[in-house]
This record gives structure tokens, C-alpha cells and sequence, in this order.
């Protein structure tokens, strides 16, 4: 299990560089002159060029960005927030995706988890027909039109909470953006907790354990819920970066300074700001890569016959 | 009369009520017998029946403004923020202003901000959405396809290599990509085309490997290799056709995405520009009108709800029907 954790990290630390590398790489061909040639000579563009380094080759350039990266210096905008340091801007950005992120998170798999278990107990009756029904409206409608529907009935049409974020009412105005986005991780997880769940009741062992005279909530905790939940978990991680990383354009509707905000702004304004695109494509991916890498290291502990498997099957 | 016929027997009788039935029309009988699934594909075919004529029935051009001449001043009168107006329904719907001045005309859903009949846009961008869709899709099976299909089949340091890049590709975020493409290339249709390019055939390649391995071991390709095909013959000869089952099913789930994931760059701003329209840009513009013309941003919304609903629906149904379950049988 350890020499399969240690390569797991290896190979996502790996992945990482590369990609922060093409990303450096990409962003660094772009046509175009820090400087502007009309208020400055040759010679003086040459030094500064020299004194800034982007004459070395490429490698020494990005080697000396990712030693600043590693301290967290993103360096400064080119054109947003008047060039502020990238630093300052994407902590705060950061940490308002991420209290929302958040809060969508725990509501959606707190909800979807009951929904689902409810669902697979009561199979065929109600509550399970509800299930599928939001199940499915939940993967057909984008969370941003749910975001444009609660806006508008409680915010535009009876003004019981605020229009758009604000950060001094932070509790009520966090209420449309994380529900809005948690509606889909909601769905998701209540539809796949159901079916898992349906799975493991219908196996040999739960039968077993009936026959054995075990009922009711025993039954469920110790021998259906904790084998139908560890597929869930495969499934929440990428949920997890998604609404982490902020919903886009649920940000951009609703005004909130978060990553999935400050990216928007990044790519389509006017002009493209490369120092934030090349810093939020390095957290975006890292993120991801950080969080596969959680996934798979914790369903190796949670599914022993995947642990034993891998330890097995490992070359 | 030849020797495989039966001399005296001829009226041995097959048993038609449980005649054996081919592969494909077996998909087709369990594909038809879900309710879900007829009724994903019903919904499909209608929007996309929609999406073809249904700009050329409402007489209109999707980015026609239209207007009449009053006729007390001789000004001009442009259909604003029009609300449906549905022959004999229209009166129990409420008026807009300038409302006496069309009442000969229709506009089914009603008209945006600038006068144009949303029927007409509505449509015109779901025709828009779909062929981005299918186009893109199209050229990802493809490409997938051929790279599985290699990579699976020659396996060992040529399988080794394939599979790391399709890691790495992997592990970009998507949005990641857009962004870096934004960067590049010019905003509009061509980045959402390029955009969907480069993420989606990593999925098919997935499937398309995942069968090739499956299929290699076989015993009609060690009698193909035996025989003397080539590796190129075997490849796409023999083995490609029997991966077209969970390739289509695939497709299925991938051309959702593919609208979604137009729908959001549009929405965001990077994607189809005025006046061309998509699903997405609908969206957008609905909901910048949203406080003065509500009723705007609806159509494009259950387009794009339904479009989801019919694909995920053909997709479960073709997953099902294709390998069924024991238990389905």
C-alpha cells in the first residue's frame, strides 16, 4: 500500500510539472511586447529584456517562475485590478469559492445521501420516484439556471435575500449560489447512493445477515450502507473540484469574487490577462490532480479488495 | 435439389413466436421495449425536426428585426419585448406595448429586446447547438477511436506511452484548457469546436481500448493473424466493428456535454458571438433581460433541459440494451 501511495504521488507531482510546463511554455510564445516600443528605445527594451531575464532560455525562465510560485508569488496582473499582486487577489478569490464551494458541498451530499438511502428502503414507492424524477432534473439543468430562477423569485420579486454577493451579508447571500450549485452534486450523489444501495441489498451476504435475524437500522449501517457508500466517494471528488473551483458562471452571475469569477475575467475581457491565466491554470490543475490523487489513496483504505488488489497487481 | 436439403421432411416447422434473433435487431427489441428510452427518442427527433424547420415556418430570419409602419404618424414600430402571442391565446396572455400594432402577427414564444421573433432564434440556435455538437462528437469518435483502438492493440512500450499521455491529458481541467485557448485563438464558434476537440475523444479512446483488449484475445483474430492480415486489416477490419456498440452509447453521453459545455462558454462569453445564437447565448441574453422581459429566457432553458432529457434517456436505454443484464432478459 505505501510503495502504491508513494507512486501515486510521483506520477501526480509529475503530471503537474508537465502540465504547468506546456501551460508557462504556451502562454510564453504568445506573440506580442511587454514594452511598449513607441515611448522606449532598442537599447532600453535589450536591458530591460536582460535585467528581467526573457532572454534566458526557457527552461531558466520557468524554473525561476515556479521557485516564486512555490513561495506563492504569482507576480502581478497585466491588466486587472490595476496590477495588483496576483497573490493578494486569488487568497481572497480563493477563499470565497471555496466558504461557498463548501457549503454547497456538505448540502448536496447531506441531502443527496438521505434522499438516496430513502429512496433505495422505500424502492418503488414514493420517495423513490421523487428521487429519480430530481435525479434527473438535477443532470438536465445547468446550475445556473437555477441560480437565474431562485435569484429572480427571491431576490428580484420579493427581495427576501440579497440580489448579489455581499460579503458584509454573508450568511444570506450565501444561501441562492450554494444551493443553486449543490443541486447538481445533490442529484448526482442521491441517484448513485440509491443505485449502490439497491446493488448491496439485492447481494448474498445482506441476504445472509437477514437470515441470520439481522433487521432495521443494524442491518443497514453495518452492512449496506458501508459497502454502498465507498463507490460514492469516486463519484464526489470530481463534484468536489467542480464546486470548489468554483461554478463559473454562477460566480459571474451572482458577483462573487471567487477563481471561477477572476478566470472569467481573465479570458474575456478585452484584453487577456496571461499572468492570471497562468496562475489560476496552475491552482485549477493542481486542485484536480490533488484531489484524484486524495480519491484514489482513500478508496484504497476505505475497499480492502482494492487495497489487496493493488498491492497484488503491482508491477 | 442439393445435399444439404432434406429428402422427405418438408414439413419440419420452425418455431417463429421464439425465432433466434441477430444481434443488432435483439438491441433494437430492447431498445424499443423501455418506455424511457422511446420516449428520449421521441424527444430527440422532435427537437431536432424543430431545429430544421421550425426557422423556415415562422417566416421570419433568425436575426430579422421586425417592425410596421404606424400608421396615424408614418414612424416606424419596432416588435420590442413582445410577449407569445399565439393566435386566439394571445388575448388571455398580457400586452406589451405597441401590442394593436401586430396583432396580425405571431410570434410564437415572443420577441427579445431588439424585436427579433424568438421562435425563430430559439430554433435557429438549437440547429446551432446540435451541429456543434454532432460535428464535434463525429470527428472525437474518430480520433478516439484510431487511438484506443492502436493503443490497445499493440500494446507494450507503444501501449505504455499512449497511456501516459492520455494521463497527463487527462488530468488538465477542462477549463484550463478553454482558457489557454482563449489565449490563442479568436472567441466565437471555432473555440468551442476546438475546445470540445481536445477533451472529449480521450473518453472514446478509453472505451475504444478498454474493447480492443477485450476483443484481441478472441479466437477469429489469432485465425485473421494466422491467415496473414495485416495489422492495419485486423485493426480496423476486424476488430472496429464489433466496438460500435459502446462507442455509440458513448456518443450518446458525450453529445450532452458537448451542448452543455457550448451552452457555458457561450454563456460565459467566449463562445458563439451576436447575432449568430446558440442555446447557450439565448440563455445569456434572457437572462440579461431577465427583469424586464421574464418570459424570454424560458424556451432556450427547455430546449436545452429536453435536449439533455432525450440524449441521457437514448444513452441508459442503448447501455441497456446492448449488454443486458441477466435479470433485464
Amino acid at each position: 500500500m505505501a510503495k502504491y501511495i508513494v507512486k501515486r504521488i510521483v506520477t501526480s507531482v509529475v503530471t503537474l510539472l508537465i502540465i504547468t510546463f506546456l501551460l508557462f511554455f504556451l502562454v510564453r510564445i504568445m506573440p506580442g511586447n511587454p514594452f511598449p516600443s513607441e515611448r522606449m528605445t532598442d537599447e532600453a527594451i535589450a536591458a530591460k529584456r536582460l535585467e528581467m531575464g526573457l532572454d534566458d532560455p526557457i527552461m531558466t525562465q520557468f524554473i525561476r517562475y515556479m521557485k516564486k510560485v512555490c513561495v506563492g508569488d504569482f507576480g502581478k496582473g497585466t491588466s486587472l485590478y490595476n496590477g495588483a499582486p496576483i497573490k493578494t487577489v486569488l487568497n481572497k478569490a480563493i477563499s470565497n469559492s471555496f466558504k461557498i464551494g463548501g457549503i454547497a458541498i456538505l448540502l448536496g451530499t447531506a441531502v443527496g445521501l438521505i434522499l438516496g438511502i430513502v429512496a433505495a428502503l422505500n424502492r418503488d414507492g414514493f420517495w423513490d420516484v421523487f428521487c429519480s424524477v430530481f435525479s434527473i432534473l438535477g443532470v438536465c439543468v445547468p446550475a445556473y439556471v437555477f441560480l437565474i430562477f431562485l435569484q429572480y423569485t427571491f431576490a428580484y420579486k420579493t427581495s427576501l435575500l440579497p440580489y448579489f454577493f455581499d460579503s458584509m451579508n454573508f450568511f444570506k447571500s450565501t444561501i441562492i449560489p450554494s444551493v443553486s450549485m449543490s443541486l447538481f452534486t445533490m442529484s448526482t450523489i442521491a441517484r448513485f447512493t440509491r443505485n449502490e444501495m439497491v446493488e448491496v441489498m439485492d447481494s448474498d451476504y445482506v441476504r445472509l445477515a437477514e437470515s441470520k435475524g439481522m433487521y432495521g437500522t443494524k442491518l443497514v449501517t453495518r452492512h449496506i450502507l458501508r459497502n454502498a457508500l465507498i463507490p460514492v466517494v469516486t463519484v464526489l471528488a470530481p463534484l468536489i473540484v467542480d464546486l470548489l473551483t468554483g461554478a463559473l458562471v454562477v460566480e459571474k452571475i451572482y458577483g462573487i469574487q471567487g477563481i471561477g469569477k477572476l478566470m472569467v475575467d481573465a479570458i474575456s475581457g478585452e484584453g487577456i490577462d496571461y499572468n492570471y491565466v497562468l496562475a489560476l491554470g496552475i491552482i485549477y490543475s493542481a486542485l484536480y490532480i490533488g484531489m484524484m490523487l486524495v480519491v484514489d489513496i482513500l478508496y484504497g483504505v476505505l475497499d480492502p479488495r482494492i487495497r489487496v488488489a493493488k498491492k497484488g497487481g503491482d508491477k | 435439389m442439393n445435399d444439404f436439403e432434406l429428402l422427405k421432411h418438408h414439413d419440419i416447422v420452425t418455431d417463429e413466436n421464439f425465432a433466434s434473433q441477430t444481434y443488432w435487431k435483439g438491441v433494437f427489441t430492447r431498445f424499443f421495449a423501455k418506455k424511457r428510452s422511446v420516449i428520449g427518442l421521441i424527444i430527440v427527433v422532435v427537437i431536432i425536426v424543430l431545429a430544421i424547420l421550425g426557422p423556415v415556418l415562422s417566416g421570419y430570419e433568425y436575426r430579422e428585426i421586425s417592425s410596421v409602419i404606424n400608421p396615424e404618424t408614418g414612424k416606424e414600430v419596432v416588435a420590442k419585448g413582445l410577449a407569445p402571442r399565439i393566435p386566439f391565446l394571445h388575448k388571455l396572455l398580457g400586452k406589451a406595448p405597441y401590442d394593436d400594432f401586430f396583432a396580425d402577427k405571431t410570434f410564437l414564444f415572443g420577441t427579445d429586446d431588439l424585436g427579433r421573433d424568438l421562435w425563430t432564434r430559439t430554433w435557429y440556435g438549437a440547429r446551432v447547438s446540435l451541429l456543434i455538437a454532432f460535428v464535434t462528437i463525429a470527428i472525437d469518435v474518430v480520433i478516439g477511436m484510431c487511438y484506443g483502438l492502436i493503443s490497445g492493440y499493440f500494446g507494450g512500450v507503444v501501449d505504455s506511452i499512449m497511456q501516459r499521455f492520455v494521463e497527463i491529458a487527462n488530468s488538465v481541467p477542462r477549463l484550463v484548457i478553454v482558457s489557454v485557448l482563449a489565449v490563442f485563438m479568436p472567441k466565437g464558434i471555432g473555440l468551442v469546436i476546438v475546445a470540445l476537440l481536445i477533451t472529449e475523444w480521450i473518453g472514446m479512446s478509453k472505451i475504444a481500448r478498454a474493447e480492443m483488449l477485450k476483443i484481441k484475445e478472441l479466437e477469429y483474430i489469432l485465425a485473421g493473424k494466422t491467415l496473414g492480415a495485416s495489422n492495419l486489416q485486423i485493426i480496423f477490419g476486424d476488430v472496429l466493428p464489433n466496438t460500435i456498440g459502446p462507442i455509440i452509447t458513448q456518443v450518446m453521453f458525450s453529445i450532452p456535454t458537448a451542448i452543455f459545455t457550448e451552452a457555458f462558454l457561450s454563456f460565459v462569453g467566449v463562445g458563439i458571438m451576436l447575432p449568430e445564437c446558440s442555446v447557450g447565448s439565448l440563455i445569456e441574453d434572457g437572462f440579461n433581460n431577465i427583469t424586464t422581459l421574464p418570459y424570454q429566457i424560458i424556451p432556450p432553458i427547455i430546449v436545452l433541459a429536453l435536449l439533455m432529457l432525450g440524449f441521457n434517456f437514448i444513452g441508459d436505454g442503448l447501455r441497456e440494451a446492448l449488454a443486458p443484464k441477466l435479470k433485464d432478459m
